[in-house]
């Protein structure tokens, strides 16, 4: 049985279409994005799934979840928000904008600093991360991966209480 | 610079939308006009050099593909995830058409029938413009099984990284592109022999590739009007930190100096009010820190070169007098270190162990003996890694201690009167 295969058969072979068929291989990356959606986190199920469509074992798949940032092998909140504080944006003050959303989510800094952490709730996680491309517009963020640019302190309050909904 | 050559989206708005764009003249010219040996030669003559960091001219790279061994790819890199730039993204956001028609030509050229444009994962909002870009050319016949009512055949697929700097690279690219960790590969061979699926491969930046319809439509000589001998052509300028007007320029390279990017009214604008120019990082986190005494260099690849830095993709970071230079460095290491892909034992262990002992000193725990070790072990990482990255991280490190020892020395436990790191 493989659910994602037979829940999202269309888009697995719009996917397998973008690349020779003898290296099915090449669809990992946009095949566990799919996953992890339907999941929640790179399961082991998953994790199965994705091997299979590609023909590669899961040892294989697992080790490629855990080299990018972008794949989790664990929960995470129902979004995932991103605040950059490397230096360009560092120099702009995402430090003390990072500070803030701590604040506003109640969560360690340290924590959100090293790996990320999610809310009580378990509505939002929190990750500080290195250059997202978006240097000239500091304080940023992503909030699954959709840009938010120039925030102040209110607009962030702004848009954690319309994910909160 | 009034008329914009790869920002032309300033000029002209709606310029995603291919109504606006215009008819892949320069793809047809190609396609229909020219045998794919003259696009190179062409193309070789305009001296147009890679935009990604490295500045190998862009038509020799394609002049070594061979011609007896099928199929051929180009990828085209847009994984732009060093710190402070940010020109790409704009490139294919809003003017997406140049960048794809520019690597269709690249494609024609060197006999691929595959085009991969290789985005970070973050690019998940500009890689839907880029589809929607593409859809349009394919349904125009500018893409697909026959351009241009040819026979030639140029597929082109976008394809998402999924966070990870080192991807960037371009063997650690190809490798993220087959499936697998974006680790660097061993290099002879380079990918213009063996590189995607181990077949010939051509891998240029995505400023690159929007340089190449100019260079068609108008020609190797308009295009070398602009620029120097050397650097020629245009260029996006990546402009962060502390300026009035960050953001993406466009200038000729070496008509500009570093002053007039961050003083010019077209440009930076100046300093935040009060503030002065302290340090400089030319090509983000990946270049040796720089002065206030190079504000009157040139910005092309020699003179930057001269004044003892990196142009790389002039991403400029510029540090105003208010902040702390360990703690500037010390955030270039911790990027570092986060992004060492971890293959080999110099580079892993050396940014590990670079990045705690900035965090001793920032905390007013190292010794003086422990600075002058920083310098030892960044050097012993030199000429020992895999890949540029290993060397990279040593370049913030060595020039902020050339340049600024003395604040090192002030935060060291045996100095005379520690001194409070600013943010
Ligand atoms: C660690 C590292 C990161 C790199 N990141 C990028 C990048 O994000 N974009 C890019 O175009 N080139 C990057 N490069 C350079 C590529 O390896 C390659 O030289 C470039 O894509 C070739 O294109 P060009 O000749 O058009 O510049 C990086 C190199 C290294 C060593
Ligand atoms: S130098 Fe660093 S990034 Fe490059 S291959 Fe070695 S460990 Fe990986
Ligand atoms: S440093 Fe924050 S987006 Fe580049």
């Amino acid at each position: 049985m493989n659910k994602l295969f037979d829940k999202y058969q269309t888009e697995v072979d719009q996917i397998l279409d973008k690349y020779p068929s003898d290296r099915k291989r090449s669809a990992v990356l946009p095949l566990l994005y799919i996953a992890q959606q339907e999941y929640g986190y790179c399961t082991p199920d998953a994790i199965s799934d994705v091997a299979e469509i590609a023909g590669v074992s899961s040892t294989e798949v697992e080790s490629v979840v855990g080299f990018y940032t972008l794949f989790y092998d664990h929960p995470t909140g129902k979004h995932v928000v991103q605040i950059c504080n490397d230096l360009p944006c560092a120099l702009r003050g995402s430090d003390k904008f990072l500070d803030h959303a701590c604040a506003k989510l109640k969560l360690d800094k340290h924590h959100v600093e090293h790996g990320g952490a999610t809310t009580e709730d378990g509505s939002i996680t929190l990750e500080s991360v290195v250059c997202l491309a978006a240097c000239d517009k500091a304080p940023m963020m992503q909030v699954d991966l959709e840009y938010h640019e120039r925030l102040t302190n209110e607009q962030f309050d702004q848009i954690i209480d319309g994910l909160k909904k | 610079m009034d008329q914009f050559v790869l920002l032309r989206h300033r000029n002209t708005p709606n310029i995603h939308q291919l109504s606006v764009y215009g008819d892949y003249a320069a793809l047809r010219k190609a396609v229909t006009s020219m045998q794919p040996a003259e696009v190179i030669d062409v193309v070789k003559a305009s001296g147009l050099r890679g935009r990604g960091g490295a500045g190998f001219p862009a038509g020799v790279k394609w002049s070594f593909i061979p011609k007896d061994r099928f199929p051929h790819y180009v990828t085209v890199n847009g994984d732009e995830s060093e710190p402070g730039t940010f020109k790409d993204r704009e490139l294919m956001e809003f003017n997406p058409h140049q960048v794809i028609e520019g690597s269709a030509i690249a494609a024609y050229a060197t006999g691929a029938t595959r085009v991969y444009h290789y985005l970070r994962g973050e690019f998940k909002p500009i890689a839907r413009v880029m589809q929607k870009a593409i859809d349009e050319a394919y349904a125009a016949g500018y893409l697909g099984k026959n351009v241009f009512g040819s026979n030639v055949e140029i597929q082109m697929v976008v394809h998402l990284g999924a966070g990870a700097y080192i991807c960037g690279e371009e063997s650690a690219l190809l490798e993220s592109l087959e499936g697998k960790m974006g680790q660097p590969r061993l290099r002879p061979p380079f990918p213009a022999i063996a590189g995607l699926y181990a077949q010939p491969t051509v891998v240029n930046n995505t400023e690159t590739m929007a340089n190449v319809p100019y260079i068609i439509n108008n020609g190797a000589d308009a295009y070398k009007k602009m620029g120097t001998e050397k650097s020629p052509g245009p260029k996006v300028f990546c402009l962060s930190g502390s300026v009035k007007r960050p953001g993406n320029y466009e200038a000729e390279l070496g008509k500009i100096t570093f002053r007039d990017l961050i003083f010019g009214e077209q440009f930076g604008q100046g300093m935040l009010e009060g503030r002065s120019v302290k340090a400089i990082l030319p090509s983000g986190a990946s270049g040796p820190i720089v002065t206030d005494a190079v504000l009157d260099v040139p910005l092309d690849y020699e003179s930057v070169a001269a004044a003892g830095s990196i142009l790389g993709s002039a991403s400029m970071i510029i540090i105003d007098d208010s902040f702390d230079m360990v703690w500037a460095a010390g955030k270039v290491m911790h990027f570092f270190r986060h992004e060492s892909c971890g293959k080999c034992t110099p580079c892993r262990e050396g940014t590990f162990w670079l990045e705690k002992q900035y965090n001793r000193i920032l905390a007013g725990k190292a010794k003086l003996s422990d600075i002058q070790l920083l310098g030892e072990v960044a050097n012993q990482m030199v000429g020992k890694c895999l890949c540029p990255l290993g060397e990279f991280a040593t370049s913030p490190v060595l020039s902020s201690l050339k340049h600024f020892q003395k604040e090192y020395d002030a935060l060291a436990s045996d100095a005379k009167k520690p001194v409070p790191t600013k943010k």
